[in-house]
């Protein structure tokens, strides 16, 4: 019986993401009205849940996907990967107003070169403090703190040793997780209630993944509006990484 | 039909895509620069001109209305495939670094935001469905 039902499910993958993503969101809905009274959007319990069983996932079979190891739900991998999230991501710019967009043109700008540029601050400066006192590592970490694709890219084209790369992966990886929990608990701090702000949002906060699940968890209206800035973040980090930025760190630290 | 919506939106996905892997190699990055902003763009300017036309009846638009709604589903499925073990296994200076840069730029963040004028005629429609239909009325 055990092994029929893992068989169907193993072999129709998307189609079991599909019900097992639509029973957690869900739970997630009436654990949202039940337990804080619809205070805590339903959408961030079910990202919460989400990111809770990757962890199981990761525990449970030692690989790098999260619950998308655990056999059965292989398909949670093809539905959450990048195919399906760019797909998602810009069919939502469907509802973009687009003179609320050009309102936000130069802020929107600057707030990407300052979501560039001060997270490599922070990061290079405590990799210095904590020992990774080296231009190539510093500039590694301080790209990871970016975005997680910022730095192994950035990690890369200067030839940085592979725990380096490792860590950069993990500081730009709890940034999203940080980003996506972290956000609609602050959402009334960073004054996410306009598009102009979700865009400035977008641009400093970076991470496309953090970006559009912090917004889907405060205001579904919102996301289109931080995605379209988040998008140009990694570019411009792998952009500015292995260049500017590494020059820059090399002059400072010598 | 309703694959006209669906086939306009991966048209879009591609091309925008194509271009932001064009824009890197071009800037001589190893990555796409900007592809999905570039795509979502790209939908914004042809819906404009088909409703403008009137080649957009409704049953197309849902084509495209279908996936974003999706949006958050597939969000979910996104945070259940992050590498959590790996993230948490990396050790203080990456636990440091992410909580020091996400505290500064939310600082940032809510600063630049304190400037925007408050508008008084701000439009308030969670429901996307709802939303494109009240903006036709």
């Amino acid at each position: 019986m055990l092994e029929i039902l893992q068989k169907a499910t193993a072999n129709n993958g998307l189609v079991t993401a599909f019900a097992a993503v639509g029973v957690i969101v869900l739970l997630s809905g009436s654990l949202s009205r039940r337990l804080t009274f619809g205070r805590v959007h339903g959408s961030a319990i079910a990202i919460a849940i989400g990111l809770g069983l990757a962890y199981w996932g990761g525990i449970m079979t030692g690989g790098h996907k999260g619950f998308a190891d655990v056999s059965m739900f292989g398909g949670i991998g093809l539905m959450g990967g990048a195919m399906m999230r760019d797909f998602a991501i810009v069919a939502t710019a469907f509802e973009v107003q687009p003179a609320e967009a050009r309102k936000a043109g130069l802020i929107g700008v600057v707030s990407l070169l300052l979501g560039t540029i001060l997270p490599f601050i922070v990061g290079a400066s405590l990799a210095r403090m904590m020992g990774y006192s080296d231009a190539v590592s510093m500039t590694t970490i301080g790209a990871g703190a970016v975005t997680y694709i910022v730095g192994p890219v950035t990690g890369a084209a200067l030839g940085a040793s592979s725990d380096v790369v490792a860590l950069s992966i993990g500081t730009g990886l709890i940034k999203a997780i940080l980003v996506m929990i972290g956000t609609p608990m602050a959402a009334r701090f960073l004054r996410l209630k306009t598009p102009r702000s979700a865009m400035v949002f977008g641009g400093l906060a970076g991470t496309v993944s953090g970006v559009s699940a912090g917004l889907a968890a405060t205001d579904r209206k919102l996301v289109p509006y931080g995605a379209l800035v988040a998008t140009f973040h990694t570019g411009l980090g792998c952009l500015l990484g292995p260049s500017l930025l590494f020059f820059v760190t090399k002059m400072v630290v010598g | 039909m309703i694959i006209y919506g669906t086939a306009l939106l991966a048209i879009c996905h591609l091309l925008g895509i194509f271009l932001g892997d064009l824009l890197g190699k071009a800037l001589g990055v190893p990555t796409n620069v900007g592809g999905v902003g570039i795509a979502m763009l790209l939908l914004i300017a042809a819906r404009a001109y088909m409703q403008s036309k009137d080649m957009m009846p409704r049953l197309t638009e849902l084509g495209v209305e279908y996936w974003g709604a999706m949006y958050i589903p597939v969000v979910v499925a996104m945070a259940a495939q992050q590498d959590v073990v790996a993230a948490l296994r990396g050790g203080p200076v990456a636990v440091l670094a992410a909580v020091g840069s996400v505290i500064l730029c939310a600082c940032v963040i809510s600063l630049i935001n304190r400037f925007e004028k408050a508008e008084p005629n701000q439009q308030d429609g969670s429901n996307i469905l709802v939303g494109t239909l009240a903006e036709k009325e």
